[in-house]
């Protein structure tokens, strides 16, 4: 097509005739610009898609790490019984009442002597994180010799002042600072920053706390807890369930009527949306059966129906995988058709049901919809101690969290969302590595 | 004693069952010149005398809790005063509830009288009688059923055919359960619907064109009749969703025809699984991020050329709900691009066209059934579609067709009207399950449709 050789082509007599090569020639370049085109447009799609995950996944991070660490001020605290309002040796009761934030402000109060005005003072009581006061009562319950003492303690600071001390902003320009706080309280809070009372460390309380109203005291334990007792279950139902219906359909099941209903349903659970097999939940299990709201146990068996259809086709595709030829070697040395499919075939299959598996036990880790439906949505601050204690999961918890108007908990919903992406991606890299290691070609 | 301990309770039985009949089924074989003597492996008498350990006792642990409770409660009515009874039912379960809350929270001190309070600890009483009796009876069913088996042991019993004849039924029932589910779904919305269009007729409920489902408690309140017109909804949803699609098909389809006719098996192998990624972000991140970064974004955008854009819009939802479907699109057009024989393009290329021409001009028409297939399927995704939409979209039931305007769709509502306490009975909730049939059969249709057109078009290749 390059060269067109001209000696070649039929004489133009007259125009009557055209020429094709010259036609085509015309044309080429318009066509290989076509061309051009067609394939960035590809180029440009596949780019668009790839910079928005990488948009979503850089700003999810750049909004959660901060929540990894959290602010402390460094304190001393006079612990005397005065102020607490208990005995010298307090029992666990009085110690439980005890008026640990009275020791807080007080100390507060000392740290700078110039406030004098009532409004001044309230101003000043909020740089300090109220969790404070348990982390005091748990240090004096420890060691009750402390009371009457005078001891340094790091505290937590307030989510406000945690912010802008962990954002490293520049605290003698105030007017620069986008935060909540006014003025003088970040002028306290340059105060203690300048002399070295600030301090800025990994934040434990978000991987020990369950959920709070406060931010800096809001943690995931009790949602990490949730969604392993709720995956638990789900595994527990939806694997054995799915293996056993994708053996039947592949291994034993006559093509007949009913066989074919069967699969084509199976197909359609796995489209229905997720929120109807919610309602399903709720009709059925919650109302009708009676089973606890918010519990594990509903969440579970309400996931699982969801996964079931997944694993099976991830089964089915895996047992039609083993040839025929390891059926046939069984069959002939006298093994029952039983016997074929759990001794040879459905350990071969392995690797990939396991695969099918974790990808369907990922996909149940990132549900919210559903667990909505069965009240899920509960504000958990206790960490759930069995299946049918209340209870919520990953997800929904990242749900609860952006809906909270406190501008931290935006930070935590991010840094929730990024504990959450951690499953998920070391899940799909187990379900990888299975099928890497273990696939057999035939 | 909880239930969970009871099962492994059974379940330790079951195994313990299985180590002593293979344990007999070795020793009868010895006796017998070795295990050829026996119909089956010793494995299989063993396991026969744990199904009949287990079974039985499932069956009966799972009996037992279905009506330990309408029994118990019933129980009860004795302790409950006349006056009580006088109330009606729904007095008397209210009554119940106290009385059940007071037995389980033993350590809040709850203000009661002491007729409550008796009531309470009878029914403690009752529920520990009941526990023991289940516990005793589980036991006892296992053991006898182990013994039954046990006994049955010999050389000729055909161990292998009964335990497989269990399993193969273990096998159908599983395999049933896939239509045990969709029965449970139909039945369960389609029920709820039913009592919701006897409160509000079905043609209100489609034709109508002003949703605000809440209903007062007084009559006389103002707005005391909730509409349930749900057009908006409908209309809502579409919208959302057909903006999904106009980002999802051709960046999706485009995506797919470069992977599938340019890309190198190399670049293939890294782009396709980053693509898929796409879909396996949990749907709530897509709605925060939706909610907090592309919704105000399109809204300041919108004000620097002069429009008004709600904080709400069905633009920012629909678009970042596009881009989690494109993955579905394009890998189900890739698969379908792919199973176009080799021999057209090849026919097409040696009629001159360039690669784009035959992309266009013959593997795209041919293609056109399967991927419609796989568009409609991520239809019925983009509508059955949640988190993003009640994290992104309104609530406010708007009848417009501005995208740049707050609009709410079916599942918003779903998760609106059923989240946080709420009656039972009231139209409120049951509307909830009327939107969820109405979600259900559409979603069904277009799955149904979907799945047909691409098992058709499979054939058409195969």
């Amino acid at each position: 097509m390059k060269e067109p050789n001209s000696a070649n082509t039929p004489p133009n007599n007259g125009g009557v005739k055209r020429d094709t090569t010259a036609l085509v020639k015309a044309t080429l370049k318009r066509r290989y610009a076509a061309e051009k085109r067609f394939r960035w447009y590809g180029i440009i799609a596949i780019a668009a898609s790839l910079a928005f995950l990488a948009v979503l996944i850089t700003s999810i991070f750049i909004k959660g790490y901060p929540a990894f660490t959290h602010s402390f001020v460094k304190m001393n605290i006079t612990l005397d019984a005065d102020t607490l309002g208990i005995s010298e040796s307090p029992t666990d009761k009085e110690l439980r009442a005890a008026n640990f934030a009275g020791v807080m402000k007080k100390s507060l109060r000392e740290r700078f002597p110039d406030v004098k005005k009532r409004g001044d003072k309230k101003a000043l009581y909020q740089l300090l994180s109220n969790s404070g006061e348990y982390q005091l009562h748990d240090l004096v319950k420890a060691n009750p010799a402390l009371l009457g003492q005078s001891i340094d303690v790091w505290l937590p600071a307030d989510d406000e002042l945690a912010a802008i001390i962990k954002s490293g902003s520049d605290l003698s320009d105030p007017s620069s600072i986008v935060t909540r706080m006014s003025e003088q309280q970040i002028g306290f809070a340059k105060v203690l920053s300048d002399a070295g009372e600030t301090e800025t460390r990994f934040n434990k309380a978000f991987f020990t706390n369950g959920d709070s109203r406060e931010p800096e005291q809001a943690g995931i334990k009790a949602a990490l807890i949730g969604s392993a007792l709720t995956l638990l279950i789900t595994f527990l139902l939806s694997f054995p369930i799915a293996v056993a219906a994708a053996i039947y359909l592949e291994e034993f099941a006559p093509q007949n009527r009913w066989t074919d209903i069967v699969e084509v349903n199976i197909n359609n659970l796995a489209a229905v949306p997720s929120i109807v097999f919610g309602l399903l939940g709720l009709a059925v299990f919650i109302n009708y059966l009676h089973l606890p709201r918010s519990a594990p146990v509903v969440g579970g068996i309400v996931l699982s129906l969801m996964t079931l259809p997944t694993i099976i086709i991830a089964s089915r595709a895996a047992l039609k995988a083993v040839p025929p030829s390891i059926r046939e070697a069984g069959r002939g040395l006298g093994a029952s058709d039983q016997q074929v499919v759990w001794h040879h075939v459905l350990p071969l299959a392995m690797p990939g049901i396991l695969t099918g598996t974790i990808i369907g036990l990922a996909q149940a880790l990132g549900e919210t919809a559903p667990l909505l439906m069965i009240g899920m949505v509960a504000f958990i601050v206790d960490i759930p101690q069995g299946f049918t204690d209340a209870a919520t999961v990953l997800p929904v918890q990242v749900f609860l969290w952006a809906d909270s108007p406190e501008r931290a908990f935006v930070e935590k919903t991010s840094a929730a969302i990024l504990v959450l992406l951690v499953f998920l991606i070391l899940m799909n890299a187990v379900a990888v590595l299975l099928r890497k290691k273990f696939e057999r070609r035939w | 004693m909880p239930i969970t301990t009871l099962l492994l309770l059974a379940l330790c039985l079951a195994f313990v069952s299985f180590v002593i009949g293979r344990q007999k089924a070795y020793a009868i074989a010895g006796a017998n010149g070795g295990t050829r003597a026996l119909h089956s492996l010793p494995g299989h008498y063993g396991l026969m005398v744990g199904l009949w350990c287990a079974l039985p006792a499932l069956a009966i642990i799972i009996g037992w809790k279905l009506f330990e409770g309408p029994i118990v409660s019933s129980m009860l009515d004795s302790s409950i005063p006349q006056a009580i009874h006088d109330g009606g039912t729904k007095v008397v379960d209210l009554y119940k509830n106290e009385i059940n809350n007071l037995a389980t929270t033993v350590n809040i001190a709850l203000e009661t009288d002491a007729v409550k309070q008796a009531a309470a600890n009878r029914l403690i009483t009752l529920r520990s009688y009941s526990s023991v009796a289940l516990l005793i009876l589980t036991l006892s069913v296992a053991a006898i059923g182990a013994a039954l088996a046990y006994r049955k042991i010999k050389v000729d019993t055909h161990a292998r055919p009964i335990v497989e004849r269990i399993v193969h039924f273990f096998l159908v029932a599983s395999a049933s359960l896939a239509i045990l589910t969709t029965v449970g779904i139909v039945f369960s919305v389609f029920f709820e619907s039913m009592r919701f269009f006897q409160e509000v007729s079905i043609v209100e409920f489609v034709t109508g064109t002003k949703w605000s489902p809440q209903t007062s408690i007084r009559v006389d309140q103002a707005g005391s009749s909730g509409s349930f017109g749900a057009i908006p909804l409908f209309l809502g949803t579409l919208l959302i969703s057909a903006i999904a699609m106009l980002v999802a098909v051709p960046f999706g389809l485009m995506s797919a025809i470069y992977l599938a006719e340019y890309a190198s098996a190399r670049t293939r192998a890294i782009v396709k699984p980053l693509l898929e990624i796409l879909a396996g972000i949990p749907t709530v991140v897509y709605g925060f991020f939706a909610a907090l970064t592309v919704a105000p974004l399109i809204r300041k955008l919108g004000e620097n050329i002069g429009l008004s854009v709600s904080s709400e819009s069905a633009l920012a939802a629909g678009t970042v709900m596009g881009i989690m479907i494109i993955p579905f699109v394009s890998s189900l057009s890739d698969d379908v691009i792919t199973a176009v024989p080799q021999a057209m393009r090849d026919g097409s290329a040696g009629l001159g066209a360039t690669k784009s021409e035959t992309v266009r001009k013959v593997v795209f028409p041919a293609a056109l059934p399967g991927i419609v297939g796989g568009i409609l399927l991520a239809a019925s995704r983009a509508i059955g579609e949640t988190m993003i939409v009640v994290m992104a979209a309104g609530l406010a039931a708007n009848l417009t067709i501005n995208p740049l305007e707050a609009v709410t769709t079916v599942t918003v509502q779903i998760v609106t009207l059923l989240t946080g306490d709420q009656e039972f009975d009231s139209a409120k909730t049951l509307a909830a399950f009327a939107l969820g049939l109405m979600l259900f059969v559409t979603t069904l249709m277009l799955n149904i449709i979907a799945l047909r057109v691409v098992r058709k078009y499979r054939e058409q290749y195969d």
